[in-house]
C-alpha cells in the first residue's frame, strides 16, 4: 500500500473523530478567542469602595477599634432582635456556646465553637449586618460588636480592644478544625 | 382501584402534571389527584371538572368555535398551569423576608431545562433591583491592570453558551432528618435547576486584566445587600467559568443574578455568585462566612471538610413520586433526572425492589457534561407494594451512594452535599411515600 493511500485511510476516520470532538467540546478557557478589550481602567477610589474583604491575615482591616463593653450597647440596639439576648439565637443563628460538642452526636456550631477566624466575623458583620441595614455600622462599631461576641464566648476579655493589629491575632477555638479539600476534585 | 372525579376528567385536560403525554396514555396514566391536593390545586381540580362537563356533549369545544385571544408581548403559561409554582421557604419571614430559598417543582416538569421562572432561588438578603447602567464588574487584586466592565461592554464580547445545572449545596438537606418527610420530589430535591447559560468566558476577562503569577484564588462578591462572597480557585476560573448574562436565551432574571452572575459548572450553587460585582485575585482563600461557618462539611470526628466544591453524582425519580397516586396495575414510565458535577452521566440504574435488583434506565440525549440528564424506564406495575430507587454513575466512575454509606461519612448534624439514593414507596392502594431504607 502506498503511503498516500494509507494517509487517506487514516485521514478519514481521523476527520470524523475531529468533527465529533469539536461538537462535544465544552467551552473552556483554552478556546476563548480574542477579546475586544473593553475593560475600563479601575481607579483607586472605585477599588477602595469595593475592597472590603478581610482575609485571616487581617490585610485591609480599617482604622478604628472597639471592645466588648462598647459592643454590648451596639449588640442590644442592633443585633439582639434577631440573635437573642447575649447571642442565644432565634430567630437567627445563635452566636454563643457549643464548645467541645463538634465530635458529639449533637454538635452545636456557633461563632465560638466553629468559626475558624475572627476576621471572618468582622468581615461578615461589616458587609451584611444588621440584616435590615447592612453597611450602616461604623468601623468602631464593627470592632466593638465583634469583641462583644468573642467575649460572650470567653475567647477574649471584656476589656480587650480589637483593632487592625489585635483582631487577626485572636485564636479561635476551632482554628485547626478544618481540612482543606480545595484540591480534591 | 379507587377512582375520583378528577381522574375521570384527566383525559380531557392536564392541568396538574403539565405533561400531555401522560394524559394521552389515558387509563394507564398517573392520577394527579394526590399532587393536586398536596400542591393546593383544588381550584385547578374544580376547573377540570367544569371543563369535563363542557365536553360531555359531542359538541365541538368552545375554543374551536370562537377566535382566540390576540398576541401578547411576553407569554405566560396556560392559566390551567397556574398551580405549577416554586415552593417558598423563607428562613426569617419577619425580619428578612427575602432570605431563604424557593424550590423547583421537579415532579411537575419534564425534559431537562428548568423554565427560568421556576429555577430555584437561594438568597441571603433578598433580590436586589439592580440598574444595569449603574452596575460594574470590577476585576482587581493581583492583576496588572485593574479593570471595570459595564454590562453593556460585556454584551459586546464573544460569548459562549452551555447547558448546565446549578445545585445548592444544601439541596436534599430535608432528607437528612430523623424521619422521612412526606413531601413532593421538588420540596425534597428542588434546589437543583438546569438552564442554558450564555455569557463571556471568565478566562477572557482575566487575560485582559493580566493575572499576576502569585494569584491562586479569586474572591467573588455579589451586589446584594448581603454582599455575598466566596473564594474560588483560579484554575476553575480559567477552566470553564463564565460571566453569565443570559439564561435560556433571555437576560438573567433578577432572582438569578441580573445583570450578571458567576457560573462555575458543577460546583456548589453558593459559589455561582449572583449580581456579581467584583472579582479580587488573591494568593489564598478569604475564608468568608459562607465557606467556613456554612457550606463546610462536619465529619463524625468533629473536623470539617472545607472547600468541597464539586457536587456529587446524583439522581432522583420525579415520576412516580409523592403526591401522585398510581391508577392501578399496568404500564408506567419511571422518569427522573440525574446529574454530576464531575462530568457526564454514564448510566442510571433503577430499582423497584428497594435496591435488591437494578435495571439500566434509558438516558435521553443529549447527555451533556455537568448538566441534567433525563432517564426513563418502562415499568409494568403488578399492583403490589414497591420501593423505587435510582442510582446514577458518572463518566468518572463515581457512583451515587446509598443512604447508609452517605450518612456514615458525616456528623449527624451535617446537611450539605446530600447525594444519597432516595426511596419512594408505592403502596398497593397507589399512594406514594418517602421512606428511609
Amino acid at each position: 500500500m502506498s503511503t498516500s493511500k494509507l494517509g487517506v485511510l487514516l485521514a478519514v476516520p481521523a476527520f470524523f473523530l475531529a468533527a465529533c470532538a469539536t461538537e462535544m467540546v465544552e467551552p473552556t478557557g483554552a478556546s476563548i478567542g480574542r477579546s475586544p478589550g473593553l475593560g475600563q481602567p479601575a481607579g483607586a477610589a472605585e477599588i477602595a469602595l469595593a475592597d472590603i474583604s478581610i482575609p485571616p491575615s487581617g490585610a485591609g482591616l480599617p482604622a478604628g477599634s472597639g471592645d466588648a463593653r462598647g459592643g454590648a450597647k451596639v449588640y442590644v440596639a442592633k443585633c439582639q432582635v434577631c440573635h437573642g439576648e447575649k447571642g442565644a439565637g432565634k430567630p437567627a443563628d445563635s452566636l454563643v456556646g457549643g464548645m467541645g460538642t463538634l465530635a458529639s452526636p449533637s454538635p452545636v456550631r456557633t461563632v465560638g465553637s466553629y468559626w475558624p477566624y475572627a476576621t471572618t466575623l468582622f468581615d461578615y458583620t461589616r458587609r451584611a449586618m444588621p440584616v435590615t441595614a447592612p453597611r450602616s455600622l461604623t468601623n468602631d462599631e464593627v470592632y466593638a460588636v465583634t469583641a462583644y461576641v468573642l467575649h460572650l464566648n470567653g475567647i477574649i476579655s471584656e476589656d480587650h480592644t480589637l483593632n487592625a493589629q489585635t483582631l487577626p491575632a485572636v485564636k479561635m477555638p476551632n482554628r485547626d478544625g478544618f481540612v482543606d479539600y480545595s484540591r480534591v476534585r | 382501584m379507587k377512582k375520583s372525579g378528577i381522574e375521570d376528567a384527566a383525559p380531557v385536560c392536564a392541568p396538574t402534571s403539565g405533561n400531555p403525554l401522560i394524559e394521552r396514555s389515558d387509563r394507564r396514566s398517573f392520577l394527579a389527584r394526590g399532587a393536586a391536593i398536596s400542591a393546593g390545586l383544588v381550584a385547578g381540580g374544580a376547573s377540570v371538572a367544569a371543563r369535563a362537563a363542557d365536553t360531555s356533549s359531542p359538541a365541538v369545544p368552545i375554543w374551536s368555535r370562537t377566535p382566540g385571544t390576540p398576541m401578547r408581548a411576553y407569554g405566560t403559561p396556560s392559566r390551567y398551569e397556574e398551580p405549577v409554582k416554586r415552593v417558598l421557604t423563607p428562613g426569617y419571614p419577619k425580619v428578612s423576608p427575602g432570605t431563604g430559598s424557593s424550590l423547583t417543582p421537579l415532579q411537575t416538569l419534564e425534559g431537562t431545562i428548568t423554565p427560568s421562572g421556576l429555577h430555584f432561588e437561594r438568597h441571603h438578603s433578598g433580590v436586589p433591583d439592580i440598574d444595569p447602567a449603574q452596575h460594574r464588574l470590577l476585576i482587581h487584586g493581583l492583576v496588572r491592570r485593574p479593570l471595570s466592565f459595564s454590562p453593556q461592554a460585556l454584551a459586546r464580547y464573544p460569548m459562549t453558551s452551555r447547558v448546565c445545572f446549578v445545585e445548592c449545596a444544601g439541596n436534599s438537606a430535608r432528607n437528612t432528618g430523623p424521619e422521612p418527610l412526606q413531601v413532593t420530589c421538588g420540596t425534597l430535591h428542588g434546589l437543583v435547576s438546569c438552564s442554558e447559560w450564555s455569557g463571556v468566558p471568565l478566562a477572557m476577562l482575566l487575560e485582559e486584566a493580566g493575572v499576576d503569577s502569585s494569584a491562586q484564588w479569586l474572591l467573588a462578591e455579589g451586589a446584594d445587600s448581603a454582599s455575598m462572597s466566596r473564594s474560588v480557585p483560579l484554575d476553575k476560573a480559567l477552566d470553564d467559568a463564565m460571566i453569565a448574562l443570559y439564561q435560556n436565551g433571555e437576560r438573567i432574571r433578577p432572582e438569578q443574578g441580573y445583570p450578571m452572575r458567576l457560573l462555575l459548572p458543577g460546583w456548589e450553587g453558593n459559589m455561582n455568585v449572583k449580581w456579581l460585582r467584583q472579582l479580587k485575585l488573591t494568593a489564598g482563600p478569604m475564608h468568608t462566612k459562607d465557606e467556613t461557618s456554612k457550606y463546610s462539611d462536619l465529619m463524625p470526628d468533629g473536623k470539617s471538610q472545607q472547600f468541597t466544591f464539586v457536587l456529587g453524582v446524583k439522581s432522583t425519580i420525579t415520576r412516580p413520586s409523592f403526591g401522585i397516586t398510581m391508577e392501578g396495575a399496568g404500564l408506567y414510565e419511571i422518569s427522573g433526572i440525574a446529574w454530576s458535577g464531575a462530568g457526564r452521566i454514564a448510566r442510571v440504574e433503577v430499582s423497584t425492589d428497594g435496591g435488591a435488583s437494578w435495571k439500566d434506565a434509558r438516558l435521553q440525549g443529549p447527555v451533556l457534561s455537568k448538566s441534567v440528564t433525563r432517564f426513563r424506564l418502562p415499568w409494568d406495575w403488578s399492583g403490589a407494594p414497591a420501593l423505587l430507587q435510582s442510582r446514577a454513575i458518572d463518566e468518572k466512575g463515581n457512583v451515587q451512594p446509598d443512604r447508609k454509606t452517605w450518612t456514615a461519612q458525616y456528623s449527624a448534624a451535617h446537611r450539605y452535599h446530600n447525594n444519597a439514593i432516595q426511596t419512594w414507596r408505592v403502596q398497593a392502594d397507589g399512594s406514594i411515600g418517602n421512606v428511609y431504607i
